[in-house]
C-alpha cells in the first residue's frame, strides 16, 4: 500500500461485494418465488437480473419473495428504489427483465407496457 | 475478485468459537453441499464470521440481503434454508429467533438483544469473514490509519485520543491518550507496543470475540498507537488457551504484510510497523502488566513495583505503551469519525460503549455492547431478557475477581467507571454476573477468594498469607463453624491486603468480600450466629426440606423426585417431607412446579 488514495481506490472495488449484507437503503429488485413463479420461469428472471446487474455494476440489492397472489401475471418482479413508489412488472421474459433493469435502474424511466401494479411505499 | 462473482445472497454463518463447539463447521459444509446440489452456488455466498454475542443460540446463520436470523440450527435444518429462503425466498419460520415475549423475530435488528446495543468495538464481529482483509477494507478498514499516517502528526492523533475521553477497557480506566502522551515523550531509539490479550477473568470472554471476530481492527488500533508513540514494533499477548483467536490474529498479521499494510514505509510515510505474537500460559497474574512484560522476557510472570512505569522502562527496558484489546477496538472510529462522534455515546466521565459478557442466571447470556451509561437494569432486564425461570434478582457480580456484587436497590445505576466504584463494585474488563435468589453470597465471595488466592504469585506475603487466612474463615462459615469474630476479622484483613500488597491483584482481591458484606451481611450473619444458609445452598448448614402447606397443590412430582423416598402423600393432598429421612439435596425443591418447598 503505497498510498490512502490506493487503499480507497481498492474499497471501491471491494465494496460492491458486500452490498447484500449493507443495512443501508438501496434500491431492490423483488422477485417472485413462489411456486406458481418457478414454475413460469422466475429462475432464469433471477439469473437474467444478476447477470445485468452485475454487468452494469449496479448498487442493487436482490431480494426474492414468495407468492404475491397475481400468479398468472408471473413470472413478477417489483423494483422499489429509496423514497419512490414500488412497482410491480409482470409477463417478464429474460430479455424484457434485462431491458427493464437498465431503463428503470440507470435511466429512471419507468416502462409503462410491463407494468402490472404501483403501491405506495 | 471479478465483477462476475457478485452474489445475490450471503449466509454468514458463526464459527466462533461458542459456535464451533456446538457443530457451526458441519452447518457450514452442509450449507456448501446444499448450495452445489441445488445449483446455486454461484448466487449464494456462505461467509465465516466470528462471534455474533449470541452463542447461546448457536449455531447461527444469517441471511442476507433480508438479514433473517436462523439460531440453534441442526444439519438436517439446512436443506430447508437452501430450498426454501434461497431458491424460493420464503422464509423459514420454523427456525426462527424466539423472543422472549414468545413472539418470532425474522429480522437481526429486530431481536431485543440487539435493539439497545451500540456496536463500536464490535462492529464488525459477526459481519465479515475475520479471515478476508478485503472485507475488513470494503468496510472502511485500515482508512483511519491511512489518514494517521499520512495526515496527522502525532500530536494530533494523541490529541484525538484525549479529546475522544476514552478511558482502558482492560480494568483500571486510565486515560489512555494521556497514557500514550508519556510514551510519546519518553526519548528513546526503540519502543513498543504490546495489546493485552490475557483475558484471566473467569468467565470472560469478551477480548476473544473481538479477536477472532475482527483481529484487523486491532492490529489497525496497534499501528496508530505506534504511530502515535514512535514505536516500530509490537505485541499481542495473547493467551494460549485461544488457539482460533491466535490462527486468526496470525492470518491476519500475514495479510496485512501482504497488503503492505504493516511493514516498511506504510502509504509512503516513511513510517514502519512490524507485529509480533506472544502466546502467554495462562497465569492470572500475567494479565498485569509488569508481570506480562516479564513474560514476553522470558522471565517469570510476576508483577514488579511501579514507578517506573512502562512509558518509562518498559518492555526491554524500553519505552512502551499498553493497552487492552477493546481499548485498541476502539481508535479506528476515533481517527476516523472524530473524537466527537465517540463522546456523543456514553456519559460525561466514561465516553463511549462497553462490552460486556453477560452470564449467570440470566435468560441471554452473551456478548453485548451498550454506551456507558446504560443502566443495569436496562442491561440484564431488556437485553438480558431477565433471569431464567423468572425468579426474583439478587445482585450482579461485576469487576470478575476484583470487583463486587451490586444488590437490587442499584439495578437503575447508570454504567460507568465512577459509578460502579461507588458502590464498591467495578468496572473490570466487564464481566457481568447475575445471581438469583438461589445465591449464597457467603458462597459467591468465597468462589472469587479461592480464585485469586490460588493466582496470587506469591511474591507478597500479604497477598499470600491474607488471602489464605480470608479463605479459611469463608470456609469455616459456609460449613458452619463460623465464630462470632469472624465479620470484623475479615474486614480488617481486607484493608491490610488491600493496603499492603504490590499488584492490583493483591489489591482488589477483598473486594468481593468487602461488597457482600456491606449488602448481605445478614447472610453472614445468618450463617455464622444461626447456623443457617437463607439460600439453601452451603450443604452443612441446609437444614431439612418442608412443604409449604398453602401453596403446595399435591402433585406429587417431588415424591417421584426425591432419591430417598423421604415425601410421602397422596395426590391433591398436602404432601410432607420426613426431615429425618431427608439428605437435603435439594431435588424437590427443584422439580416443584409451584415453588412449594423451602428449606431451612
Ligand atoms: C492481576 C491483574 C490482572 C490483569 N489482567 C488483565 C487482563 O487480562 N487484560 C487486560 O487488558 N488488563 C489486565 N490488567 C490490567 C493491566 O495491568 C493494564 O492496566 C491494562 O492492560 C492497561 O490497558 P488499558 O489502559 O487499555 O486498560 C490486569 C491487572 C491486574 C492487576
Ligand atoms: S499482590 Fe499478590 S499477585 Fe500481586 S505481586 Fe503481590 S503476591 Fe503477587
Ligand atoms: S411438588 Fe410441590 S406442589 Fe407438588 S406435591 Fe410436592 S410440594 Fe406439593
Ligand atoms: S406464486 Fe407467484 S403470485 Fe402466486
Ligand atoms: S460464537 Fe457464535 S455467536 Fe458467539
Amino acid at each position: 500500500m503505497k498510498s490512502l488514495q490506493e487503499l480507497r481506490d481498492m474499497r471501491k472495488r471491494l465494496e460492491k461485494d458486500m452490498t447484500a449484507r449493507d443495512d443501508k437503503e438501496i434500491a431492490k429488485v423483488i422477485i417472485g418465488m413462489g411456486t406458481c413463479g418457478i414454475a413460469a420461469g422466475a429462475r432464469d428472471i433471477l439469473q437474467a437480473v444478476s447477470d445485468e446487474i452485475n454487468k452494469r455494476d449496479l448498487n442493487v440489492k436482490i431480494v426474492q419473495t414468495g407468492c404475491i397472489g397475481m400468479c398468472e401475471e408471473e413470472p413478477i418482479f417489483d423494483i422499489v428504489k429509496p423514497g419512490e413508489d414500488r412497482i410491480t412488472y409482470g409477463n417478464l421474459t429474460p430479455d424484457n427483465a434485462r431491458q427493464i433493469i437498465v431503463e428503470h435502474l440507470i435511466n429512471n424511466r419507468i416502462d409503462t407496457e410491463h407494468v402490472i401494479a404501483r403501491h405506495n411505499n | 475478485m471479478s465483477k462476475e462473482n457478485i452474489y445475490r445472497s450471503h449466509v454468514l454463518v458463526c464459527t466462533g468459537t461458542g459456535c464451533v463447539s456446538s457443530g457451526a463447521r458441519e452447518i457450514k459444509d452442509v450449507f456448501i453441499d446444499e448450495l452445489h446440489e441445488n445449483e446455486i452456488e454461484n448466487e449464494v455466498r456462505v461467509v465465516e464470521t466470528g462471534c455474533h454475542g449470541f452463542c447461546e443460540r448457536g449455531p447461527i446463520a444469517i441471511v442476507y440481503p433480508e438479514g433473517v436470523f436462523y439460531s440453534e440450527l441442526k444439519e438436517n435444518d439446512v436443506a430447508e434454508i437452501v430450498e426454501e429462503h434461497l431458491l424460493k425466498g420464503r422464509i423459514v419460520d420454523r427456525l426462527l429467533y424466539v423472543d422472549d415475549d414468545k413472539e418470532k423475530v425474522p429480522g437481526y435488528s429486530d431481536i431485543a438483544f440487539y435493539k439497545k446495543q451500540k456496536r463500536i468495538a464490535l462492529k464488525n464481529c459477526g459481519r465479515i469473514d475475520p479471515e478476508n482483509i478485503d472485507e475488513y477494507i470494503a468496510n472502511g478498514g485500515y482508512e483511519a490509519m491511512g489518514i494517521a499516517f499520512t495526515e496527522l502528526d502525532q500530536d494530533k492523533v494523541i490529541e484525538m485520543v484525549k479529546d475522544s475521553g476514552l478511558r482502558g477497557r482492560g480494568g483500571g480506566g486510565f486515560p489512555t491518550g494521556l497514557k500514550w502522551s508519556f510514551a510519546a515523550k519518553s526519548v528513546s531509539n526503540k519502543k513498543y507496543v504490546i495489546c493485552n490479550a490475557d483475558e484471566g477473568d473467569p468467565g470472560a470472554f469478551m477480548d476473544r470475540s473481538i479477536l477472532e471476530g475482527d483481529p484487523h481492527k486491532i492490529i489497525e488500533g496497534m499501528a496508530i498507537a505506534g504511530y502515535a508513540i514512535g514505536a516500530d514494533e509490537g505485541y499481542v499477548y495473547v493467551r494460549a488457551e485461544y488457539p482460533l483467536a491466535i490462527k486468526r490474529l496470525r492470518k491476519a498479521i500475514k495479510d496485512a504484510e501482504e497488503y503492505g499494510l504493516l511493514g516498511d514505509d506504510i502509504f509512503g510515510s516513511g513510517f514502519n510497523f512490524k507485529l509480533n505474537i506472544k502466546e502467554g500460559a495462562g497465569a492470572f497474574v500475567c494479565g498485569e502488566e509488569t508481570a506480562l512484560m516479564a513474560s514476553i522476557e522470558g522471565k517469570r510472570g510476576m508483577p514488579t513495583p511501579r514507578p517506573p512505569y512502562p512509558a518509562v522502562k518498559g518492555l526491554w527496558g524500553k519505552p512502551t505503551n499498553i493497552n487492552n484489546v477493546e481499548t485498541f477496538a476502539n481508535i479506528p472510529f476515533i481517527v476516523q469519525e472524530g473524537p466527537e462522534a465517540f463522546s456523543s455515546y456514553g456519559t460525561e466521565g466514561s465516553p463511549g460503549t462497553k462490552v460486556f459478557a453477560l452470564t449467570g442466571k440470566i435468560n441471554n447470556t452473551g456478548l453485548v455492547e451498550v454506551p456507558m451509561g446504560t443502566t443495569l437494569r436496562e442491561v440484564i432486564f431488556d437485553i438480558g431478557g431477565g433471569l431464567q425461570e423468572n425468579r426474583k434478582f439478587k445482585a450482579v457480580q461485576t469487576g470478575g475477581p476484583s470487583g463486587g456484587c451490586i444488590p437490587e436497590e442499584y439495578l437503575d445505576l447508570p454504567i460507568d467507571y465512577d459509578s460502579l466504584l461507588e458502590v464498591g463494585a467495578m468496572m473490570g474488563s466487564g464481566g457481568m454476573v447475575v445471581m438469583d435468589d438461589n445465591t449464597c453470597m457467603v458462597d459467591v465471595s468465597r468462589f472469587f477468594l479461592n480464585f485469586t488466592q490460588s493466582e496470587s504469585c506469591g511474591k507478597c506475603t500479604p497477598c499470600r498469607e491474607g488471602t489464605k487466612r480470608m479463605l479459611e474463615i469463608l470456609n469455616r462459615i459456609t460449613e458452619g463453624e463460623g465464630k462470632s469474630g469472624d465479620i470484623k476479622l475479615l474486614r480488617e484483613l481486607a484493608e491490610h491486603i488491600r493496603d499492603t500488597s504490590l499488584c492490583g491483584l493483591g489489591q482488589s482481591a477483598p473486594n468481593p468480600v468487602l461488597s457482600t458484606l456491606q449488602y448481605f451481611e445478614n447472610e453472614y450473619i445468618a450463617h455464622i450466629e444461626d447456623e443457617k444458609c437463607p439460600a439453601g445452598v452451603c450443604p452443612d448448614l441446609k437444614g431439612a426440606y418442608y412443604v409449604l402447606e398453602d401453596d403446595c397443590i399435591g402433585c406429587g412430582i417431588c415424591m417421584k423426585a426425591c432419591p430417598v423416598d423421604a415425601i410421602s402423600g397422596k395426590p391433591k393432598e398436602v404432601y410432607t417431607i420426613d426431615s429425618e429421612a431427608c439428605i437435603s439435596c435439594g431435588v424437590c425443591a427443584d422439580k416443584c412446579p409451584k415453588d412449594a418447598i423451602a428449606v431451612g
